[in-house]
């Protein structure tokens, strides 16, 4: 605990904490509504196919900001979505493959155009890879910044369109019939999660990263059946464990902050699975065990006026 | 004499890989590739804390332990009620992190980073030589890859009819007292080896390519399996071929470079391919539209 306290008094480490922890919000509030539109692994998917997108752009400028990495990825991942669908749309591949193809492509064009970097004058490459594999700790006050207003600009929009993004995510056959814009709000919100994706990348890294949009969606989907309450609970695991991995991950020296936040995410996914209320193993159980002391019952009281009919 | 080992390297991945992919694709379970590759790292990097190198047979296991753990583990939440996508992305990352953790904790000394199991390094296979009594028998890869090959052909070939009948109708494969589970396990434990035996020289998130991109290519053009897992082997090693001359060509990533040139076939076939192509599709429809008119 005194370790925490010594952590937020370290002005950086205070703006990188609350940075984790609104990154962790913002994902799990995005990750509830691809969860519930059998999208989870899309946002895996985008976050390889971020890298060639984020090498170009360093590429081109020469600079290290989230700012500029954000545009490259962003149109490297509406690429990548519109790739995925294509593929889906015009071959007798399913989505899985199509995913799988569009990832290690992406990926492997990322690889190559890493190393052209590697090779060329680009003074500035130091640390490029690292950035890969998320540390929030070599984050500098600017990017904490950036990370924190884009977060809450998505926590924003997906209030304002609670109501959109809930119809197509259970009816958008419905949500067409009435007038809505369909085609244009799943843009929108396959927009919304390639910008978490990417503003997530520095601190969780690129493998990584499909965790907090996915975990704490699935750990919310334990406890509720009200997509209000869900998106809710999602943000706060989210939150959480992002504050639980920048806390450790700062406390002990050579521990990446990505995988902490994400082994923090799935202790909270275990403890869904254990104690959810309605479809959680315990809940299951006790309502197993429920009912067959109710037919035990059931069918001792049956068996006593037979027996007095025997005996009659 | 390199060249002549990296492309041998490559090939035998490639040919791994692709056959094992074919199986992925055609059950639709190409992203549980994606996650066993992953997933496996937790593994290797235990057995490389036990044993204290890189190449061992107990890594192989490890591995094959925690790709097979994680289909486990990926089925159980199924089961429970969590869609298949939601649970193989919450497995493989908390598997993953575990293994990065352990990776960051104990052997940042030794090398075995974290970007050698993600990249993995091609170029330097024909260093890493077996040597028996003084007598170079060529790379250790080489060697691994080789074993893995011949673990998979004698696996697939002895129970092809089963791995058939279990990727197109596991319902009438489980009514004929084909014990289907037992395969599923089985072609996973196919595909961890595959991972584990490549990833030194690929790199986790490159076999994935190798293993989905060039049998979805073969996907596209036949509607044979046998001719499916032959085609897909020969797009493995042509993009392995044509990879490696890009990267000497442009100075880059060997590994990355042949992935993009399996996505480069991969285009080609969805574009051209005889039958499933787009634009022979569409060549199709138009002499059909011009018989049906004239």
């Amino acid at each position: 605990m005194l370790n925490f306290m010594a952590m937020l008094a370290d002005p950086n480490m205070q703006w990188i904490f609350f940075g984790c922890l609104l990154l962790g919000l913002s994902s799990g509030v995005i990750g509830s509504f691809s969860y519930l539109r059998k999208q989870s692994l899309v946002g895996d998917t985008l976050a390889h196919a971020a890298l060639p997108g984020i090498c170009i752009a360093f590429m081109l400028t020469g600079v290290k900001s989230i700012g500029i990495f954000l545009i490259g990825a962003g149109i490297a991942g509406v690429i990548a979505t519109f790739g995925i669908g294509y593929i889906t749309r015009h071959s007798r591949l399913k989505q899985d493959a199509a995913l799988g193809i569009v990832l290690s492509v992406f990926f492997g064009l990322g690889i190559v155009l890493l190393t052209f970097i590697q090779h060329g004058d680009y003074g500035n490459q130091s640390g490029l890879d690292k950035f890969l594999f998320g540390q929030a700790a070599a984050m500098v006050g600017s990017d904490v910044v950036t990370m924190s207003v884009i977060c809450l600009s998505l926590v924003t929009i997906c209030t304002l369109f609670f109501k959109q993004f809930k119809l197509i995510s259970f009816d958008p056959g419905f949500a067409k019939g009435i007038g809505y814009p369909v085609a244009l709000l799943e843009q929108l919100l396959m927009l919304l999660i390639v910008v978490a994706v990417v503003v997530g990348i520095q601190a969780v890294g690129v493998v990584l990263i499909a965790a907090l949009l996915i975990t704490p969606a699935v750990s919310a989907r334990y406890w509720t059946n009200r997509l209000g309450v869900m998106v809710a609970l999602s943000g706060l695991f989210g939150a959480l464990s992002g504050a639980l991995g920048t806390w450790v991950s700062s406390s002990v020296t050579n521990l990446p902050t990505g995988p902490v936040t994400v082994l923090a995410a799935t202790l909270f996914f275990f403890v869904s699975v254990l104690f959810g209320p309605q479809r959680g193993l315990i809940a299951k159980r006790l309502v197993r065990l429920r009912v067959k002391k109710s037919f035990l019952l059931e069918k001792e009281l049956r068996a006593e006026p037979m027996k007095g009919e025997t005996a009659l | 004499m390199s060249d002549f080992w990296i492309l041998l390297t490559g090939s035998l991945v490639a040919a791994c890989c692709g056959i094992v992919g074919v199986f992925l694709v055609l059950r639709k379970m190409a992203m549980i590739g994606d996650a066993i590759s992953h997933s496996v790292m937790p593994g290797i990097v235990i057995a490389f804390l036990m044993s204290g190198s890189r190449d061992s047979l107990l890594m192989m296991f490890a591995a094959l332990v925690f790709g097979v753990f994680t289909t486990f583990l990926i089925g159980m939440f199924e089961r429970g009620g969590i869609q298949s996508d939601a649970s193989i992305g919450v497995v493989f990352t908390a598997l993953f992190a575990i293994g990065v953790i352990l990776v960051s904790l104990f052997a940042r000394q030794v090398h075995l980073d974290q970007d050698a199991i993600l990249y993995g390094e091609i170029a330097f296979v024909h260093w890493n030589l077996w040597e028996i009594g003084g007598v170079s028998m060529g790379p250790k890869a080489v060697w691994l890859l080789g074993f893995t090959l011949f673990v998979i052909v004698a696996v697939i070939g002895l129970l092809y009819k089963q791995f058939k009948l279990c990727s197109f109708d596991p319902a009438l494969a489980a009514a004929i007292g084909i014990p289907v589970a037992f395969f599923h396990y089985l072609l996973m434990g196919l595909v961890s080896m595959a991972t584990v035996s490549s990833f030194e020289s690929v790199g986790a998130i490159l076999v994935v390519g190798m293993l989905i991109v060039p049998a979805s290519t073969a996907y596209l053009l036949t509607d044979r399996l046998g001719m499916m897992i032959v085609l897909s082997v020969a797009v493995g090693i042509a993009s392995t071929f044509l990879g490696y001359g890009a990267s000497v060509w442009l100075d880059a990533s060997i590994a990355g470079c042949m992935v993009c040139a399996a996505g480069v076939l991969f285009i080609i076939a969805f574009l051209f391919s005889p039958k499933h192509g787009l634009v022979s599709r569409k060549l199709r429809q138009r002499s059909l539209a011009a018989a049906a008119n004239g």
